[in-house]
């Protein structure tokens, strides 16, 4: 796949953020806090920092494919929107399940899935739930109980060390999820490890269901505690898309790295703002839709 | 009976031999989970996570999915209490073949209450996709991870260390889903799991000198549970059935049991013998089979109550019974 240039990210960023408002709008609420914070992070690991080959998923949305079992482990997954399973290929797993509008919309914007299956969004008996599970396209497991993702991207990592292949494994990760005691018996397994096949970006953008993350449980300072735990940190303005790239690109041999991308859960989105920081979930008010509907149109 | 030692040190050193996929996980207590020789033979395909069980079980689904095929060995109470999500949702829903080797099965620890699996059945048993095997003897130990393999999934396994007897003969295997008949007949029932087996054997071969007619059935597949025998055996008996089980009897062998007598209308009476919805507490396993009714004096006297008399069976009739020295092959 070609690289996009950053102007090119940049669009694909203000329209991922433009279909999650209109979703926003249409069904009464969504996750636009999380679209705000994240478009541009995810709009760069899809269009420019993943080696990612052709997605192998259906561009329409299908109809639920059934839970795993053993009668039913090859249903159409989330993996195949991120093309073949190639050793030389990357991987992303996706932890906040509940930003999975705005990886639906992102796997949209980068032609991996159709617009007109977005339509499908939330909607009872087809595949694109609003928090789903490892036949939700572009997720490679079931994640959203947090904490466990990193992990199984690090158990991954781990085997791809192993079998001695030369595609990186990257975890997408939220802040909030960070006080998880998980998250940091995985760091450090992964610097014991070695992994340094494993990237993590975290969109920390400070907020969580009940506030903020500092007054909820406080994670600063947070690039000492990962490098305390044998990762390496690099700090960057989330929704600067060269800072973005150009975090992927710091040596980090022997060790993981982590890319701390702060953010604001109302970027690009201005009327948002004076709800900070409670923007978990996005519900317009009767008298705010009409100031929601004209800044879509304006968009 | 002979007594077989460190059989499943031996049995997964030559597995891992024979299946270069075969990985071992651990979270400190490989030594304590008879995996010690192991990771002296095989240091390449032993990982060591740490006392870190929610990131091990988490880490091991991303193994399987790149076609490791983990076997995690610690403490049966640190997967199903402490790494429950982890289990559910890294593992079992999208049925990876990840195995949960979960050591101390009920009162098989002096350790106490922290290290005592006594609900573990209980728990697992509600989670799809997970298959629950309750280890009796030797030759299932042996047997056991050819079950595994077969079953291509998420396995949890109530397993026995050290000294083991064997009970069964050694060139006829466990088979999942499928119970050993040990004795027919056509007044009582008894199903036994664990270390339960040996003791129900032991009451068995008394109470039929005393002209009882006994269907001793052995289940090592707590789920599924499916098995046909379980029914039919139900169907044969006069008296009734007694489950005897290495565990709580709310949610474990006994109450399968049960299920299986009501979703078939049989009405049969059950006794259900195991921890009587306590805790337990550390102490030698003979003390705790008495303490807590799960020995084969406590059997006979389920047996007595449910056919209405009494055998005057003594301590020492029940000592004197020998088994079949059955060995390995």
């Amino acid at each position: 796949m070609s690289k996009s240039t950053i102007a090119e990210i940049q669009q694909a960023a203000t329209n991922i953020r433009k279909s999650i408002l209109k979703l926003t709008i249409e069904r009464n609420g969504c996750y636009l806090g999380q679209a705000c914070s994240s478009a541009e992070t995810l709009a760069a690991l899809y269009m420019n920092i993943l080696n990612i080959g052709e997605s192998q998923g259906s561009m329409d949305a299908l109809p639920f494919p059934g839970v795993p079992s053993a009668d039913n482990m090859d249903y159409p997954n989330g993996a195949l929107y991120h093309g073949p399973k190639d050793g030389d290929k990357d991987r992303l797993h996706v932890s906040p399940a509940h930003y999975a509008s705005v990886v639906y919309c992102t796997l949209a914007e980068t032609g991996r899935i159709s617009k007109e299956a977005i339509d499908k969004f939330n909607v009872d008996g087809w595949n694109l739930e609003m928090i789903g599970a490892e036949h939700s396209p572009g997720f490679e497991n079931t994640a959203g109980s947090l904490g466990q993702t990193i992990s199984i991207a690090a158990g991954t990592a781990h085997a791809r060390k192993l079998k001695g292949e030369s595609g990186k494994v990257y975890a997408f990760l939220s802040d909030g999820e960070l006080q998880e005691g998980q998250v940091w018996e995985c760091l450090q397994a992964a610097a014991f490890y070695k992994l340094d096949n494993f990237v993590i970006y975290v969109d920390k953008n400070g907020n969580q269901v009940e506030g903020a993350t500092k007054d909820v449980m406080d994670l600063e300072p947070l690039v000492k505690r990962v490098e305390a735990f044998g990762g390496i940190a690099v700090d960057i303005d989330g929704h600067n898309i060269n800072a973005i790239i150009e975090a992927s690109k710091t040596p980090h041999e022997g060790k993981v790295l982590v890319v701390i991308c702060n953010t604001k859960s109302y970027q690009g989105i201005p009327l948002l703002e004076k709800r900070n920081p409670k923007l978990h979930f996005v519900r317009p008010k009767a008298d705010e839709i009409d100031d929601f509907k004209a800044f879509y149109e304006n968009m | 009976m002979k007594i077989e030692v460190n059989t499943h040190s031996k049995n997964i050193i030559q597995w891992a031999k024979d299946h270069p996929e075969a990985v071992i996980l651990s979270a400190d207590l490989g030594t304590s989970c008879e995996v010690g020789e192991f990771h002296t033979e095989m240091p390449e395909k032993y990982f060591s996570l740490g006392i870190a069980e929610q990131n091990m079980v988490s880490w091991a689904a991303g193994l399987a999915r790149e076609g490791y095929r983990p076997f995690l060995h610690t403490f049966g109470v640190f997967f199903y209490r402490r790494a429950l999500d982890q289990m559910e949702m890294s593992v079992c829903y999208p049925n990876l073949p990840v195995t949960f080797i979960g050591f101390l099965p009920g009162i098989m620890t002096p350790g106490g209450v922290s290290h005592q699996s006594v609900n573990d059945v209980a728990v697992l048993r509600s989670i799809p996709n997970l298959a629950i095997i309750d280890i009796g003897d030797a030759t299932e130990i042996e047997g056991c991870l050819k079950v595994v393999e077969e079953y291509n999934g998420p396995v949890y396994i109530r397993m026995l260390r050290k000294e083991v007897p064997r009970l069964f003969p050694a060139n006829e295997p466990m088979k999942l889903n499928k119970a050993r008949v040990l004795s027919e007949g056509n007044d009582i029932a008894i199903f036994s799991s664990s270390i339960c087996t040996e003791e129900a054997m032991r009451a068995t071969e008394v109470l039929k000198k005393k002209g009882l007619s006994i269907q001793h059935v052995h289940v090592s597949t707590l789920k599924p549970f499916t098995d046909p025998q379980i029914v039919e055996s139900l169907k044969k008996v006069k008296y009734g059935a007694i489950s005897m089980e290495n565990h709580t009897v709310i949610g474990g062998l006994g109450e399968s049991i049960a299920n299986v007598i009501s979703e078939n209308g049989l009405g049969t009476k059950l006794k259900k013998i195991g921890l009587q919805d306590t805790y337990p507490h550390g102490a030698s396993k003979m003390y705790l089979m008495k303490k807590y009714g799960l020995s084969a004096t406590s059997l006979i006297e389920a047996v007595e109550e449910m056919v209405g008399r009494n055998y005057n069976i003594s301590e020492e009739d029940l000592e004197q019974v020998r088994f079949v020295d059955y060995t390995a092959v």
